[in-house]
């Protein structure tokens, strides 16, 4: 038996109430900067592709995930471990980048972000009129 | 006086192997929270095993069944980082994993079911037939 067990991280709660009866967890994230821009991996199990909202507003990159966690059926919990829910995180980006060319994938409960970061913007001469 | 006794005792090592143990159970009584994180339910006929295991490829899990001790063991693999990244944020962890989880019942591995979606993993195993209780009926006599 394997005993290099990984550690998680304790998740944190980022709200205490919420109105859909379920707990809002903090995703765990990995952030990675690359040539192209920051790249952020999150994740979030149990939330399907299509259940998974990324905004950009103001320089706040906020995630939201909602998990489907259905219960078993006729089954009684024996022992429990972990508490399945919603997730949810802000992230205030340094720069400026274009909502447009942002590339989320999701893959096996994990949301993968890349943000390009804008071409430089061409410098401009601005010619001088002789009056 | 000094007994030479006390300095060269019958044991050279007893003392190395006092502190080897003190350390053995220092670094074990401060486990790292394990993974994945299970959720067992259960009845009289049934259980199913729910386990996280974001980041984790299907192909890369391996279940296994003998006799009533179910076992799901793995890796979680770092993902390949194009040339020039660099690490900013690590909260995540990789590398191999295994647990074992008892069951109150005696497994046939042609009664487990495992599917695996979003990165949750979800074991229905169902009890054999001739391991279920059987009621005893009476008779008038």
């Amino acid at each position: 038996m394997s005993t290099e067990l990984t550690a998680t991280p304790a998740q944190t709660p980022a709200a205490p109430e919420t109105t859909r009866g379920v707990p809002v967890w903090r995703p765990l994230t990995d952030v990675v900067e690359t040539r192209d821009g920051p790249m952020l991996v999150l994740e979030m199990p149990g939330v399907a592709p299509e259940d998974v909202e990324v905004t950009l507003e103001k320089r706040v990159l906020t995630v939201r995930g909602r998990g489907r966690n259905p219960q078993p059926e006729n089954l009684r919990p024996a022992h429990l471990e972990y508490e399945p829910g919603d997730y949810e995180r802000a992230f205030a980006l340094s720069e400026d980048f274009d909502a447009e060319r942002i590339e989320a994938v999701m893959r096996n409960g994990v949301l993968t972000l890349s943000l390009p970061r804008a071409a430089e913007a061409q410098p401009r001469t601005i010619r001088v009129k002789a009056a | 006086m000094l007994n030479p006794m006390t300095l060269y005792p019958a044991d050279p090592f007893a003392l190395l192997r006092r502190v080897s143990e003190a350390l053995d159970r220092a670094s074990f009584s401060t486990a790292a929270p394990v993974f994945p994180a299970v959720n067992v339910w259960q009845n009289d006929e049934a259980a199913a095993i729910i386990a996280e295991v974001p980041g984790v490829e299907p192909q890369d899990i391996d279940i296994s069944v003998k006799d009533d001790v179910l076992t799901i063991a793995g890796e979680r693999r770092a993902p390949d980082l194009p040339e020039g990244a660099s690490w900013q944020r690590r909260e995540r962890a990789f590398g191999r994993f295994s647990r074992a989880i008892r069951l109150p019942f005696r497994v046939d591995s042609d009664l487990v079911e495992a599917r695996f979606a979003d990165g949750v993993l979800r074991i229905a195993v169902r009890r054999p037939e001739a391991d279920r209780p059987r009621r005893i009926e009476i008779k008038a006599g």
